[in-house]
């Protein structure tokens, strides 16, 4: 991709995993809210949460990444972010956020999935801090699913 | 005359002066010898007698009329203004209030012929003077000028004591250039005359033959809508001799007497308006057609406040800018259209670029366009606390302490729906801080301050929402009073109220039934304050919270949301959850005993009066937790889609509420089942379920 760029993220907790999302997503990282469930909805979606008078749906990462259900603890977050610039943005509930780093392009590997497999499009690739390898998301992936067909709808605020 | 059509307007332009006539009577109050207050009041008066009249509201053209005549009196300099002068006139304006709703509710206005006020507006024309002569002078055009007028007694040429104004001296003077007349006369109709509008506008036409009338008094409107007596006085531009133009005019039957003489302006103002109309031929007038200004125009409302008339009750007053900001943006949508066209014929690269450019310009053209239709449905606050003036000062009399009302940002805008509702919390808070909020004048002198009192209401704009205060320089919200309160009524224990900070415990205010005025007063502390305030709020989708610094005053701060779109709804719990049902699609709610609950073919149905309805269990649909054991009645809601009626099983109805719909964005994907979510008055977000999908 690009030669020698920097990037920041955030690195969370989710289990014993490390992961990383770019910072340029976040909008905002608040402690655990009531969640209002959503009847029907994906399951990795635990439902709505009220932002200061805006409503945001909140959607579990580990359920997502398929870790399992959440324990909510003290440390847990709620990381708000923008999969685009314009999109409206949504709630990613993580086990702990830990820091900031930042790191070269040139840290930053790729993973080869294969091309069906639905993983692909959730990863950024592998970043190396150190010692450590983390798990960069992809959030436009996570967040935008491939089949969304449903039509922008922002509501009326 | 069929007047049920002006109805509308009549209602909202009687508002507008009773309004304006509230203020300008509070400014009277304080400044009894302000000229332009008396005239304004003089005029909506006046104005408001004469639509009465046209209308047929006989007993408010009688009490307006006798209140006209006392502004006469006082206008006239006869008469001075006094505490009790403008309390009966208050009286008089809420009278009319009730004559108005009356009007407004029935179509007529009621019985009630307030003979009290009538009377004491009476023994106030006694006591204030004897001469009663000029009582009925109607509005001139120019009320500075009117004021000044001295009451000479002419004896029948009465259109010697009306003032002549600039732009009509001019005239005259010109007449004078031009080697014609002016002359001056008073027509006196018979007193038995049915029509003397139609009467006067006969003169009047006869009279224009021979030359231009330039001035009318009172107006060509009042005459026409029969606003004067019996006698009407001109002047007219005519070659002819004053004997000739009575001549005429008496050939008008029913027309009793006219007396005429030549208008001559003093040397001084010959040749200074002389010099003028050379000057300045333009402003050659046509007095006729000046009519009351002050008939439309409410005191200090802005200029956009007159641009429309409402002709139905849930109208909104559009500012004529917002309409042209929409009429742009509608064009742009066009421009973007042909853009969008002319891109086809482009080469490929060329039409990418263009596409996404486009694309964007449309995108921020539509984001503006919606914002804007949001705008025409933003009404200043004004229109709600434009009253609070009035009501502050009849506090002030009642609970016998002085206080002033101060008030910013009236013009801050607010959605229509919300500014229907939000009166009467803002009033409820007033009256709040009037009783238990400012402390009596002896305590206050004692405690070291003014010994007047002073209420801020403030309201402004704070980002996506609007925030008013009311606030109040009086003793603050005493804690311990608050918590030695909850602890006798058992609303907290003792321990609790230890533990509780000094915010948890001014948040008692809010709850249900408490009030802390020691004693009842009639003003407030019937208990139900705070809470119906806060419940209000609430469903305007609004925070309110309250700051208070003891011996310093209370602050009770209202945030709403600047944007709404908000819907009625049935607040209801399934399973631990709340859910909204919007109000429109309900029919009724029924209880139903599990007996009666039949099953045709394997659906659960009811029998509701002859009608087979299909019963849904929402619990089940929503996957709510289920009631541990099964209740023998079952609380459905009917529902209504078209023609097909459904029943929903809800566990419990909490009850009609007001919401303000926010959309649960994209992402989730739940078959419509909810059609967005709304924002309790607890920060809790409860979703609306869309009845439609689910029937």
């Amino acid at each position: 991709m690009e030669a020698t760029e920097t990037k920041q993220y955030i690195i969370v907790n989710l289990g014993t995993e490390q992961y990383g999302i770019e910072i340029k997503y976040i909008e905002n990282i608040i402690v655990m809210q009531n969640i209002t469930r959503v009847p029907k909805a994906q399951s990795y979606f635990l439902g709505v949460i009220n932002l200061r008078g805006e409503v945001i749906p909140v959607m579990s990462l580990r359920k997502k990444l398929e870790l399992g259900s959440d324990i909510f603890t003290s440390v847990s977050r709620i990381i708000i972010v923008k999969p685009e610039p314009s999109a409206a943005p949504v709630g990613i509930i993580v086990d702990e956020v830990k820091e900031v780093i930042t790191l070269e392009s040139s840290d930053v590997e790729m993973l080869n999935y294969d091309e069906k497999d639905e993983k692909a499009s959730l990863s950024a690739g592998v970043g190396k801090y150190g010692n450590e390898l983390i798990n960069l998301l992809n959030i436009p992936g996570i967040v935008l699913e491939k089949e969304a067909s449903k039509k922008k709808n922002k509501g009326t605020s | 005359m069929d007047v049920s059509q002006y109805l509308e307007i009549f209602i909202e332009e009687t508002k507008e002066h009773l309004q304006n006539l509230n203020e300008q009577l509070l400014i009277l109050e304080k400044e009894p010898e302000n000229e332009g207050t008396i005239n304004e009041i003089f005029r909506a008066a006046h104005s408001l007698k004469g639509m009465a009249g046209t209308m047929g509201y006989k007993r408010m053209q009688r009490l307006t009329h006798d209140m006209e005549n006392v502004f006469s009196e006082v206008r006239g300099g006869k008469m001075k203004v006094t505490s009790q002068l403008v309390d009966i006139l208050f009286k008089g304006l809420d009278a009319l209030e009730t004559y108005l709703s009356n009007i407004q509710n029935e179509a007529n206005e009621g019985t009630e012929d307030y003979q009290d006020i009538l009377n004491a507006l009476d023994d106030f024309m006694k006591a204030g003077m004897g001469n009663a002569e000029g009582t009925k002078e109607a509005v001139a055009s120019n009320p500075k000028v009117s004021v000044q007028e001295v009451p000479v007694d002419h004896g029948k040429h009465k259109y010697l004591n009306i003032k002549i104004e600039e732009h009509e001296k001019k005239a005259i003077a010109k007449a004078g250039m031009l080697g014609l007349n002016v002359v001056g006369l008073t027509v006196y109709i018979q007193e038995y005359c049915v029509l003397k509008g139609a009467r006067a506008y006969m003169v009047n036409r006869s009279l224009e033959e021979h030359g231009e009338i330039i001035k009318l008094y009172p107006t060509a409107q009042d005459l026409e809508d029969e606003k004067y007596d019996f006698d009407y006085s001109a002047f007219i531009i005519t070659k002819e001799s004053p004997e000739k133009l009575s001549q005429l005019a008496m050939r008008v039957s029913e027309v009793k007497e006219v007396v005429a003489d030549y208008i001559k302006l003093s040397d001084a103002d010959q040749e200074a308006y002389t010099a003028a109309v050379k000057q300045d031929e333009a402003l050659q007038s046509q007095p006729k057609t000046v009519k009351d200004p002050g008939s439309l125009k409410a005191g200090n409302a802005p200029a956009a406040k007159q641009t429309t008339k409402p002709v139905a009750n849930r109208s909104v007053r559009v500012d004529i800018e917002k309409l042209d900001v929409l009429m742009n943006l509608v064009s742009e949508l066009i421009i973007a259209k042909n853009s969008l066209i002319s891109l086809g014929s482009d080469g490929e690269k060329q039409q990418e670029n263009g596409f996404h450019d486009q694309i964007e310009y449309l995108e921020r053209v539509t984001t503006n366009l919606h914002e804007s239709v949001m705008k025409v449905r933003m009404v200043p606050i004004e229109s709600v606390v434009n009253r609070f003036p009035r009501m502050i000062r009849d506090l002030s009399k009642k609970l016998n302490k002085d206080m002033e009302l101060f008030m910013t940002g009236e013009e801050t805008e607010l959605d229509r729906t919300v500014i229907d509702e939000i009166g009467d919390p803002l009033m409820h808070l007033l009256r709040n801080a009037a009783d238990h909020g400012l402390e009596s004048n002896e305590e206050r002198e004692r405690a070291g301050k003014n010994p007047v009192g002073s209420i801020f209401l403030d309201a402004y704009q704070d980002g996506n929402n609007v925030m008013i205060e009311v606030r109040d320089d009086g003793g603050g919200i005493n804690v311990e009073k608050i918590k030695k309160k909850a602890i006798e009524r058992g609303a907290i224990t003792e321990d609790a109220a230890q533990r509780m900070t000094d915010k948890d415990i001014i948040d008692i205010l809010f709850q249900p039934s408490f009030s802390t005025a020691e004693q009842v007063t009639d003003v407030s502390g019937r208990g139900v304050g705070l809470d119906v305030v806060k419940t209000k709020i609430e469903a305007l989708g609004g925070e309110i919270e309250a700051k208070t610094k003891l011996g310093e005053g209370s602050n009770f701060i209202i945030r709403l949301p600047l944007t709404l779109a908000i819907i009625q709804s049935l607040m209801v719990i399934i399973g631990s959850e709340k859910y909204a049902l919007p109000l429109g699609s309900i029919q009724t709610v029924e209880n139903v005993a599990t007996s009666e609950i039949k099953k045709v073919q394997g659906k659960e149905v009811i029998n509701l009066r002859g009608n087979v309805v299909p019963i849904v269990r929402l619990g089940n649909i929503l996957d709510c937790e289920e009631k541990e054991n099964a209740p023998d009645e079952l609380l459905v809601v009917i529902v209504k889609k078209g023609e097909k009626l459904a029943g929903m099983v809800v566990d419990e109805l909490i009850g009609q509420q007001e919401i303000v719909i926010k959309s649960i964005g994209k992402y989730i994907k739940n078959h419509k089942i909810v059609s967005g979510a709304t924002i309790l008055g607890n920060g809790e977000v409860a979703l609306i379920l869309d009845v439609n999908s689910l029937v």
